[in-house]
C-alpha cells in the first residue's frame, strides 16, 4: 500500500443532504410552503442512486440514511483515516435538475447555507464549494459573490452535463467572477439530465451513464479550450472532479492534431491545448481507470508528462477503492506529496492562505 | 493532416518516403462520391427521384443542404483531389487510381460511402437510397477495379429492413463489410439494431461503425457545441458511447462471432475506456447480468480499429504503449482519402516498428479480417 502523507488535502468529499426537507430551515416562507404544500419529493439524482454499489463503499454505508449524511462518519472514515488537513465538500444534491430558475435559486442558496451550518461550522478541516443555480447566469454570479465572503468556500461547483457546453460565452460572467475572486471552478461528474447523457441518446443502464461521465468531461474540456475561456481568463483554474484522468493523454493528442489542422476556426486559441491543460486544468485522483499493475499506471503518468495535474481525492463515500488504498501502488513518495499537498495548495488559493496563517500562528 | 496541398522539395526524407510506400497497403477508409446529383437515378425507383427533388432527404438535422457545422474544406476534402474532368473530390475512379491507389500501392481499398440513406427520418426513402448506393458501388467502382471492395450500407434506424438488405447482398464478393454511422437515434447496442448484427454475423461480414451521421442527439451531453473542431474531436467521445453500449447491452455475448470495426474515431482512447468499463462492471454487474465477460476482453476479441486520424503523441514510445495495449493485430491502416485530414501512408508509423507488426498494420490485419488473405 502507498501510505498517505500527513497534512494533505482531500479535494472531493460528498456530504449528503438527508432530504429536501432538511433544507426547510434555510428557505424563506414562500419556498417552505411550496415544498410542503406541493409535497415535493427529494432531489436525488439518477447519477448516484443511493443504494447503488458505486454510491457508497460497503463499509462506509450507514445503517440508516443516505451515505455521506453523517459528519461523524466522514470524520472517522475519511478525514481521520487519511490524516488530511483540509477536506473540500462538494454536495451533489440535485438542484441542477430543477427547471424553474426561481426554485433553483431558493434551493441552491439554502444548500450553501446548510453546508456552512451543518458541516463547515462543525469541523475546521472542512471547506466548501459554492453550488450555483446554473439555470441563471446572473443569479449564479450573485450566489458566488454572496458565498465568497466566507473564506471557507474555496471553489465554485458545476456539473459536467448540463444545458449547454460549458465553454459557451453565456457562462463567461461566472468565470469572470471566479477569476476575480481567486476561486477555481470545480466541474463534477453528474447531470442535470436536460440532455441525453451520450451523443447517441439515452443508454439503458446506470453503468452506461456512469461510464459516460468520462466522455462528457472530454467534450467539456474541448468546449472550454476552443471557445477561448482561458485566453480570456488566463488566471482561471478548473478542476475536473471524479472525471477519471487516464483518458487525458490520448484525448489531448487528438485535440492537438485537430487544433493544428483547423485552428483558423478558433484563432483566439493562442496556445496549444496541452499547454492550456498544464497551466489551467487539474484533475482529482479518484477514480483511477487503470489496471492494478503499477507498471501500466506509471506509463500512464509518463504519458501525462506532468506531475502537477492530479489532486488527492477519496471521493468519499463513493466506492472507488478498498481499504486505505486511496493512492495507487508503486508511485514515488515525491509524487504522493505533490498529489496530496503541493498540487492542491497551488490550485486552491484560499487553502494556501489558510495553511500559511496556521503555520504562522 | 493536409490542410493544403503543397509541392514538396525533393529531399532525402521524401525520397525515403516514396521508397517506403512501395510496400503494398490496405486502405480501409476511402470515400467515394457521386459526380452528379442524378448519378444514383438508374438505381433508384422513379418515385424517389421526384420525392428527393420536392422534399429533400429529411434527415435527423435541420439543414436542407450540407452539414450542420461547415467543414474545414469544401466537401471536407483535399483541394488537390478535384478530378480534372469535374465533379467533387472522390467522384472519379480514374483520378482516384492516379492520385491515390497507384502511387500509394493500395492493393485493397475499402469504400465507405457516407452520403447514403443513413440518418434519414423517412425509413422507406432510407432503404431505397441505401440499396441504390450498394448497386452504385458495384457499377461504378468495384466491378471496374478489383482492388476496391464495397460496404453494404443499410437503413440503420430500421433493423428488419437493414437486415433484409444485408441478406440480399450476403455472399456477394463485391462487399467486405456492413457499414453503420456512429451518430444514431439510440446507442448502437440497443435492441432495435440487433437484426443488423444477426444478419451480419450470419453473412460472415464484419460491421464497421464510421464516425459521423445524424441521429438527432447533440454530440455532447450538454447540448450542441459551437465549432466544427468540437464535432471532429467529439466523434471519439461518441464512439466511446457506442462501444460502451455494444458491450453493456451484451451484443457480443449474443452474437459471439460478430466482429466490429471502429472507423475514423481514433483508438488511443480504447485502453482507458476498457479499464473504466472493467472497473465499473465489477461494481455494477448485478445491473447487467447478461454481460458475462470482462469488457476489456470482449473489446480485445471483437473490435478492430482503423488508424486515421492517427494518434500523434509527441513521444513515439507513448504511441507504442497504446498500440501494445490495443493490439498490433487489431489496427487497420486507413487514409480517409479524399478527405482533408488524409493520413499519408509513408508518414503514419514512426520508425522503430518491426517488420511483422508493420506488415500487419499496413495490410495483413485487413486481409485477415476481410477474409482476403
Amino acid at each position: 500500500m502507498t501510505a498517505p502523507v500527513a497534512g494533505g488535502v482531500d479535494c472531493d468529499l460528498h456530504p449528503a443532504v438527508p432530504h429536501l426537507t432538511s433544507l426547510l430551515p434555510y428557505l424563506d416562507d414562500y419556498w417552505r410552503d411550496q415544498v410542503t404544500t406541493r409535497g415535493m419529493t427529494d432531489l436525488v439524482s439518477q447519477s448516484y442512486p443511493p443504494n447503488s454499489p458505486i454510491s457508497a463503499r460497503p463499509d462506509w454505508r450507514p445503517a440508516r440514511g443516505k451515505p455521506g449524511s453523517r459528519l461523524e462518519d466522514m470524520q472517522a472514515q475519511a478525514l481521520d483515516a487519511f490524516g488530511v488537513r483540509f477536506g473540500i465538500c462538494n454536495p451533489l444534491f440535485g438542484v441542477q435538475m430543477v427547471f424553474s430558475e426561481d426554485m433553483a435559486v431558493a434551493f441552491t442558496c439554502a444548500l450553501n447555507d446548510w453546508l456552512v451550518k451543518e458541516w463547515l461550522d462543525k469541523d475546521d478541516r472542512l471547506r466548501g464549494s459554492i453550488v450555483i443555480p446554473i439555470q441563471s447566469v446572473e443569479k449564479s454570479v450573485a450566489e458566488i459573490e454572496r458565498c465568497a465572503r466566507d473564506k471557507r468556500f474555496v471553489q465554485v461547483l458545476m456539473l459536467v452535463m448540463g444545458d449547454l457546453p460549458l465553454g459557451k460565452r453565456t457562462y463567461w460572467p461566472i468565470y469572470a467572477a471566479a477569476e476575480r475572486l481567486g476561486l477555481p471552478i470545480g466541474i463534477h461528474a453528474g447531470s442535470s439530465y436536460h440532455n441525453p447523457p451520450t451523443s447517441v441518446g439515452w443508454g439503458s443502464y446506470h453503468i452506461e451513464d456512469y461510464v459516460a461521465q468520462a466522455q462528457a468531461f472530454q467534450t467539456q474540456l474541448t468546449s472550454l479550450i476552443v471557445e477561448g475561456v482561458f485566453a480570456r481568463h488566463p488566471k482561471l483554474t478548473m478542476v475536473m472532479l471524479e472525471s477519471g484522468f487516464t483518458w487525458l493523454p490520448p484525448y489531448l493528442w487528438r485535440l492537438h492534431k485537430f487544433w493544428r489542422g483547423i485552428r483558423m476556426e478558433t484563432p483566439w486559441v493562442d496556445r496549444a491545448p496541452l499547454e492550456i491543460v498544464r497551466s489551467n486544468i487539474r484533475f482529482s485522483l479518484q477514480p483511477i481507470d487503470a489496471p492494478p499493475e503499477p507498471e501500466v499506471l506509471n506509463r500512464l503518468f509518463d504519458h501525462m508528462q506532468s506531475d502537477e495535474l492530479l489532486l488527492f481525492s477519496t471521493d468519499y463515500p463513493h466506492w472507488q477503492f478498498d481499504r486505505d488504498a486511496a493512492l495507487p501502488e508503486g508511485i514515488s513518495s515525491d509524487l504522493v506529496k505533490k498529489i496530496m499537498i503541493d498540487n492542491p495548495l497551488a490550485t486552491y488559493g484560499r487553502l494556501k492562505e489558510a495553511a500559511i496563517k496556521e503555520t504562522m500562528s | 493532416m493536409n490542410v493544403q496541398f503543397r509541392e514538396r522539395a525533393e529531399t532525402a526524407s521524401s525520397t525515403e518516403a516514396r521508397a517506403q510506400v512501395k510496400t503494398a497497403i490496405a486502405d480501409c477508409d476511402i470515400h467515394p462520391a457521386r459526380a452528379t446529383a442524378t448519378e444514383l437515378h438508374p438505381f433508384l425507383a422513379s418515385r424517389w427521384h421526384k420525392h428527393l427533388e420536392t422534399y429533400g432527404k429529411h434527415p435527423y438535422q435541420g439543414m436542407m443542404e450540407g452539414p450542420p457545422y461547415p467543414k474545414a474544406q469544401p466537401n471536407a476534402s483535399r483541394r488537390d483531389a478535384y478530378p480534372p474532368e469535374g465533379g467533387p473530390q472522390g467522384s472519379s475512379l480514374s483520378f482516384m487510381q492516379k492520385q491515390h491507389l497507384d502511387p500509394n500501392n493500395v492493393v485493397l481499398g475499402v469504400l465507405n460511402p457516407l452520403a447514403t440513406g443513413q440518418g434519414i427520418r423517412n425509413h422507406d426513402l432510407a432503404a431505397a437510397i441505401c440499396s441504390a448506393i450498394n448497386d452504385w458501388q458495384i457499377d461504378k467502382w468495384t466491378s471496374k477495379d478489383s482492388r476496391l471492395k464495397g460496404s453494404i450500407v443499410v437503413a440503420n434506424e430500421d433493423g428488419p429492413t437493414a437486415a433484409a438488405e444485408i441478406r440480399k447482398r450476403a455472399g456477394d464478393k463485391n462487399f467486405v463489410q456492413v457499414l453503420l454511422l456512429s451518430r444514431t437515434v439510440e446507442p448502437l447496442g440497443q435492441r432495435r439494431y440487433w437484426p443488423i448484427y444477426e444478419a451480419a454475423e450470419e453473412a460472415g461480414l464484419p460491421v464497421g461503425v464510421h464516425a459521423f451521421g445524424f441521429g438527432g442527439n447533440p454530440i455532447t451531453a450538454s447540448g450542441w457545441p459551437s465549432f466544427y473542431i468540437e464535432e471532429m474531436v467529439g466523434h471519439s467521445q461518441c464512439q466511446q458511447a457506442v462501444l460502451s453500449s455494444l458491450v453493456l447491452e451484451g451484443v457480443f455475448e449474443r452474437y459471439s462471432r460478430l466482429k466490429m470495426i471502429m472507423i475514423e474515431a481514433g483508438f488511443g482512447w480504447a485502453p482507458s475506456l476498457a479499464w473504466r468499463l472493467d472497473k465499473n462492471w465489477k461494481r455494477l454487474r448485478s445491473e447487467v447480468p447478461h454481460v458475462t465477460r470482462l469488457p476489456s476482453e470482449t473489446i480485445r476479441e471483437h473490435i478492430w480499429w482503423t488508424t486515421q486520424p492517427m494518434e500523434d503523441p509527441e513521444r513515439r514510445d507513448h504511441l507504442f504503449d497504446v498500440i501494445d495495449w490495443v493490439g498490433w493485430d487489431k489496427l487497420l491502416f486507413a487514409t480517409d482519402y479524399p478527405h482533408w485530414d488524409f493520413d499519408e501512408p509513408s508518414r503514419v508509423l514512426p520508425p522503430g516498428v518491426g517488420d511483422a507488426n508493420r506488415e500487419a498494420f499496413y495490410l495483413g490485419n485487413a486481409k485477415t479480417l476481410y477474409g482476403l488473405a
